[in-house]
């Protein structure tokens, strides 16, 4: 699986929902919020697939300071407490494919085509969840079924650590 | 206002069975319970006072602490530091799972009256007699009693492990239904607990959340274990929960002709 990152500016961006029906691509797209606060650091980030029981089916992304010598940024995965307790706890990080550096605030895409397609139909849930030093703790969540039979763009907001994600899927 | 019954008496006395004992509480408080990482540190208070988490009274003693890591083996408390009323210490985790800290006594005890209508208790605080002795020291006409008390804590560093949960059969011990690092708000949590290996039915349990001096009323968690020497709590506020069992009962060996015991330990429920 390959981590897209696509830094979108400007305009541009808000017409993307509106014509999500002419993308082919699957992909949920994360808003970090600008914050006018007096020392940021960026957030640490994870995405996950879990079932109808909430239960971690695949680990999609996890943005931390993986560069931080002697994995010292490992010391606060654990305040992405949901994924840190349906997740994180039992793995040794960083995995490839699912680790990378944290990002800054935008919009940020990753492509779900690989994760997806490998999932048995059902019912499944995508979570984002947030954690930035020095500042709170968010998640969200939108219920996905599978296989995806119509296009579906969906967004959901959020109040602090999250503007939004929006998840985006086509048929096959 | 509780009586301050237990100044001046020695560090190991506090640590051992005594009806004083209540008037006190006892605890061991880790800062955080759950880390991720490579080689984190959890720093732990401890105390005895009137205060759950607000050391107001008498340091724990920490030297008859010993720390045990999820291979098993014993690790060495670090910085250790006896202050006035709460003693400090570090524990460095260097493996994955769950380790323990812990203190466990188990003793007879007994208290008779002599023909000049003088009381005495044997072994004395403290100390934990041996049979020989207590056949010597002993009058047939004693109160006897088998005592056992045990504090314990637990912190993970990853994901939780069971080693370090396995039950020794003596005295009252908790048996973790729910992993004491897998507790969670709006989640049942489960606690069985057992006296010299067999279920404790009855057995009383508090339950107090921290923050207490702040609160008006004691709003304590008074439980009993039931049939099958179990509790269940499902509690709707993330934080540091301190919990005691206390048992007793007649089934004792003889010379007892009665068993008590007391457990302690302290729960982080976390949010989701």
């Amino acid at each position: 699986m390959t981590l897209k990152k696509i830094m979108f500016t400007g305009l541009g961006i808000s017409f993307l929902g509106a014509f999500s029906t002419i993308s082919s691509a699957d992909e949920v797209k994360i808003t970090l919020p600008q914050l006018n606060v007096a020392e940021y650091h960026a957030p640490y980030v994870a995405v996950w697939l879990a079932d109808s029981r909430k239960k971690r089916v695949e680990d999609i992304a996890v943005w931390y300071d993986v560069d931080m010598k002697d994995d010292e940024g490992e010391k606060w995965l654990k305040d992405l407490r949901l994924w840190w307790r349906r997740s994180g706890r039992t793995l040794d990080m960083p995995v490839d494919g699912v680790s990378g550096a944290t990002h800054r605030p935008g919009e940020h895409t990753i492509d779900l085509h690989n994760s997806l397609s490998a999932q048995p139909a059902g019912d499944y849930i995508l979570y984002v969840e947030a954690a930035r030093e020095l500042g709170g703790r968010e998640v969200l969540e939108i219920p996905v079924s599978l296989p995806v039979t119509t296009s579906l763009s969906q967004t959901v907001n959020g109040k602090n650590e999250l503007e939004s994600i929006e998840l985006t899927l086509e048929p096959k | 206002m509780k009586k301050h019954l237990l100044i001046g008496l020695s560090a190991a006395a506090l640590l051992a069975a005594s009806p004083l004992a209540s008037a006190h509480r006892m605890w061991i408080k880790p800062t955080t319970t759950v880390v991720s990482g490579e080689n984190e540190w959890i720093s732990f208070d401890g105390a005895i006072a009137n205060g759950i988490f607000t050391p107001d009274h008498y340091p724990m003693p920490v030297d008859r602490l010993t720390a045990t890591a999820p291979s098993g083996k014993t690790v060495q408390l670090q910085h250790q530091q006896r202050l006035k009323y709460r003693s400090v210490f570090d524990l460095e985790l260097t493996e994955k799972g769950t380790y323990k800290v812990a203190s466990a006594s188990n003793t007879l005890m007994a208290r008779w009256t002599d023909d000049n209508g003088e009381r005495h208790m044997w072994p004395g605080r403290g100390k934990t007699g041996t049979l020989e002795e207590f056949k010597q020291q002993v009058p047939a006409n004693a109160d006897v009693a088998q005592t056992s008390r045990k504090i314990e804590v637990f912190v993970t560093a990853g994901a939780p492990s069971d080693s370090v949960l396995k039950n020794t059969g003596e005295g009252l011990e908790m048996v973790a239904h729910t992993h004491p690092n897998d507790a969670y708000t709006g989640e049942d949590i489960t606690f069985g607990f057992t006296i010299d290996g067999e279920k404790a039915v009855g057995a009383s349990v508090v339950v107090v959340k921290e923050g207490e001096k702040y609160r008006d009323n004691n709003d304590d968690m008074k439980l009993t274990t039931d049939e099958k020497g179990n509790i269940t709590l499902n509690v709707d506020e993330p934080g540091m929960y301190w919990l005691e069992a206390e048992y007793e009962d007649n089934k004792a060996k003889a010379p007892a002709s009665k068993r008590m015991g007391t457990y302690i330990t302290t729960i982080e429920v976390l949010p989701l």
